[in-house]
């Protein structure tokens, strides 16, 4: 399928190929889904809300509901008011949520469409019941990406929902970043074998990985409250975990009601879950129970097993800034060579850091921000490599490239299930990920090996 | 920080008056930031001494999103700050997206950070508030106040009443409010009487009466405001009446545009019975 693509790099400034990014709204309306009885709200054309709901239910494999202002061509020339009005009026009366969260499309961004106002509008109208709230989010897809979209989402809940309800608490409030429910239960589960309190925004566990029941609920069980939002700038600090995702929203938080926060990369990996624990515990004052040094020792212990086959070999990422800074971390971490790291979205800083990780182990690593997917297949052509990691759009790549191991991680995850299981994040994310690599290794050359290279015992 | 919108019919004088207004601040003392949302690029040329400074949206375009505030941020007159917005040729793309989004990246770039000490922001708009980019400036957390710029002609206060409305809409559920009409003389007949007339239909006030006088194309050809140019002539002391004014300016309302019927009536009476 991607046979065509050419070794030869030339320097391309507006075209992208196979994009290793989507529009900012998917992520506005993932973080949006973290908020307890809320309702994502698309201000645009159907279109756009369409295919956000149907690619974020590609990923997690649930029913993703969101509403949509239904933008005609009058609605273009006239601005979007009156459908935001209507849009509102029948949300409220037959969906019934606890929060509307709105974001805009394309569409209503270039038309200039004054979205505070709107909703300061419908409030002083009484168009909004008591106790109920709007909020909204600019998501442009013109700037940024997906991961724009979703640090916005969760920056603007905290501008609209947070505050200080005047009691002290002993709470940490987590921003987990742009990662799956599975990961955001794997902090929670952390956490709470550290017996810290903590207020999580956005939490999709128990919204995006519901157990069968045979019933459906329109708003799920999980999710942060608003009652906890709005307690948020009681709290002792904040644990923001990775820059792209949740930088903003924790200075946002800062800033209104002068919650310090730390910032470090998602804990992915052992030295990622390390600051990640240690970080929380020294803002909680709590020590490190046994159970989780036990917890370090095995995955300890499982790198120490597993090295010599991973010892030396090199990888290609891409994905998510957040995430392939983690996992490249974790690669390091195991021995092996990152030697090509893209990320679709744009931001130096990611440039920066990757060379700061590889610095070591990968001096002349490929290391390329605003990227696509076929820069990214030109330059393991050039450069072999050992194994691709990324999102399901790497298969084209990995296939084409004679069946290269092949690990899937991030967002979107469309042909593969046990992400929404299975965390990325702390120390059990790390096992579970380094099992799916080496599998993936042995795999290969256990169907390509000549057979009197084929080991019965590694 | 007062942050001041400066409207008007296209032509009127809005980046003339804006400019030299802008300098008699500075020469008060005031830190001053000019910030041009015309596609033309053209409001801060008498700052900076005819320096073409490249814009917002050029930078943009060439070195895509990593741009600093210095890249687009020049030093003029009395250490004014001076942003040209910029925007596309006539005929094609989205001029008010490009205000849209030369706004949100000087916030971003921290262009009004309480660190900068600003006194004023100024933003020069083109024209009408005709669609919602242009309306940028006047939304809620910009601009708070506004000046329309006009003079006796018939077609400038119509384009001044409809920018009312515009204003009028923003008020409503934000702190926008209108700061009066400046009005930039056509000599024509009865104008300073017609503009207060107007201004009072309006719920407002003209604030200032600014003659018109050659010193200012003087100064322009020589790519100065009037007090840099010369501080001594007599049009140099109008912009500094009109700085003063708008210094010490309580008077911020909520617009009561007129109907065409009424605006008619208004130029029947002052403009056509005088002659």
């Amino acid at each position: 399928m991607l046979d065509g693509t050419n070794a030869t790099v030339c320097e391309r400034t507006a075209l992208r190929i196979n994009p290793a990014k989507t529009c900012q709204p998917i992520g506005a309306m993932y973080a949006a889904l973290g908020i307890h009885g809320c309702m994502p709200h698309s201000h645009g054309s159907q279109g756009c809300c369409a295919y956000h709901r149907s690619h974020l239910t590609r990923h997690f494999k649930e029913p993703v509901v969101a509403t949509t202002s239904s933008f005609t061509e009058g609605a273009s020339v006239f601005g979007g008011l009156s459908n935001m009005t209507t849009a509102l009026s029948n949300i409220f009366s037959i969906y019934d949520p606890e929060v509307v969260a709105v974001h805009t499309t394309c569409l209503s961004e270039v038309i200039g469409d004054d979205l505070p106002m709107m909703i300061k509008k419908n409030i002083a109208e009484g168009k909004i019941p008591e106790g109920k709230h709007v909020i909204h989010a600019n998501t442009p897809s013109f700037v940024g990406s997906h991961v724009t979209g979703f640090s916005t989402m969760v920056k603007n809940t905290i501008k609209y929902l947070s505050g200080k309800t005047g009691e002290t608490s002993d709470s940490v409030n987590i921003l987990p970043g742009y990662v799956d429910p599975s990961d955001m239960r794997e902090l929670k589960r952390i956490a709470a074998e550290l017996g810290v309190k903590i207020t999580m925004l956005p939490d999709t566990s128990d919204v995006l990985d519901q157990p069968q029941t045979g019933v459906y609920e329109m708003y799920p069980k999980g999710g942060t409250k608003v009652s906890e939002i709005q307690a948020m700038g009681d709290a002792i600090a904040t644990l923001a975990c990775g820059d792209f995702a949740s930088k903003e929203a924790a200075e946002e938080l800062e800033k209104k009601c002068i919650v310090p926060f730390s910032l470090i990369d998602l804990p992915i990996g052992l030295k990622g879950t390390d600051t990640f624990i240690d970080t929380l515990r020294r803002m909680a004052a709590v020590p490190v129970p046994a159970s989780i040094t036990l917890e370090r020792g095995r995955l300890l212990d499982l790198i120490s097993d597993m090295s010599q086959y991973f010892h030396g070999k090199k990888v290609a990422i891409f994905g998510d800034p957040d995430h392939v800074v983690g996992v490249t971390q974790l690669l390091v971490e195991i021995g092996m060579i990152p030697t090509v790291v893209i990320t679709g979205t744009p931001g130096k800083r990611f440039e920066r850091k990757i060379a700061e990780i590889v610095s070591k182990v990968s001096p002349d690593a490929h290391i390329e921000a605003n990227a696509d997917i076929y820069k990214l297949h030109q330059i393991i052509k050039n450069r072999k490599v050992d194994l691709l990691m990324g999102n399901t759009y790497g298969k084209h790549v990995a296939r084409a490239e004679g069946n290269l191991p092949f690990v899937r991680f991030g967002f979107p995850i469309m042909d593969r299930t046990g992400h929404r299981l299975f965390p990325l994040v702390g120390y059990r994310g790390a096992m579970y990920y380094l099992d799916k690599i080496l599998d993936q290794l042995f795999d290969k050359a256990d169907r390509e090996v000549p057979e009197e290279l084929f080991e019965l015992i590694q | 920080m007062r942050k001041i919108a400066i409207y008007g019919k296209g032509g009127i004088g809005k980046s003339t008056t804006t400019q030299n207004t802008v300098a008699a601040l500075a020469e008060m003392g005031k830190k001053v930031m000019v910030v041009g949302c015309d596609p033309k690029a053209d409001s801060t040329r008498l700052l900076l001494g005819g320096l073409a400074q490249k814009s917002v949206l050029e930078t943009l375009r060439e070195e895509g999103e990593d741009v600093e505030l210095e890249d687009i941020r020049h030093c003029g007159y009395g250490e004014t700050l001076c942003v040209e917005s910029g925007g596309p040729e006539p005929g094609v793309g989205c001029a008010g997206r490009g205000i849209i989004t030369s706004i949100n990246m000087l916030e971003q770039l921290g262009a009004y950070d309480e660190s900068v000490g600003l006194d004023y922001v100024f933003y020069d708009v083109l024209g009408d508030v005709v669609c919602g980019g242009f309306a940028m400036p006047i939304r809620d957390g910009k601009a708070q106040e506004i000046y329309i710029v006009c003079s006796g002609e018939m077609m400038a206060m119509y384009a001044a009443n409809n920018i009312a409305k515009g204003i009028l809409k923003f008020a409503q559920n934000g702190p926008v409010r209108l700061g009066g009409l400046i009005c930039n003389s056509r000599k024509c007949d009865n104008e300073a009487e017609m503009i207060e007339e107007f201004a009072k239909r309006l719920g407002t006030q003209m604030i200032h009466f600014v003659p018109r006088d050659n010193d200012v194309q003087r100064a322009e050809i020589n790519r100065k405001t009037v007090i840099d140019w010369n501080p001594e002539v007599a049009q140099a002391n109008e912009y500094r009446s009109l700085a003063r004014k708008i210094d010490g300016n309580k008077n911020l309302v909520i617009p009561t545009p007129l109907q065409i019927s009424e605006l008619e009536s208004l130029l029947m009476e002052f403009g056509l019975f005088a002659a």
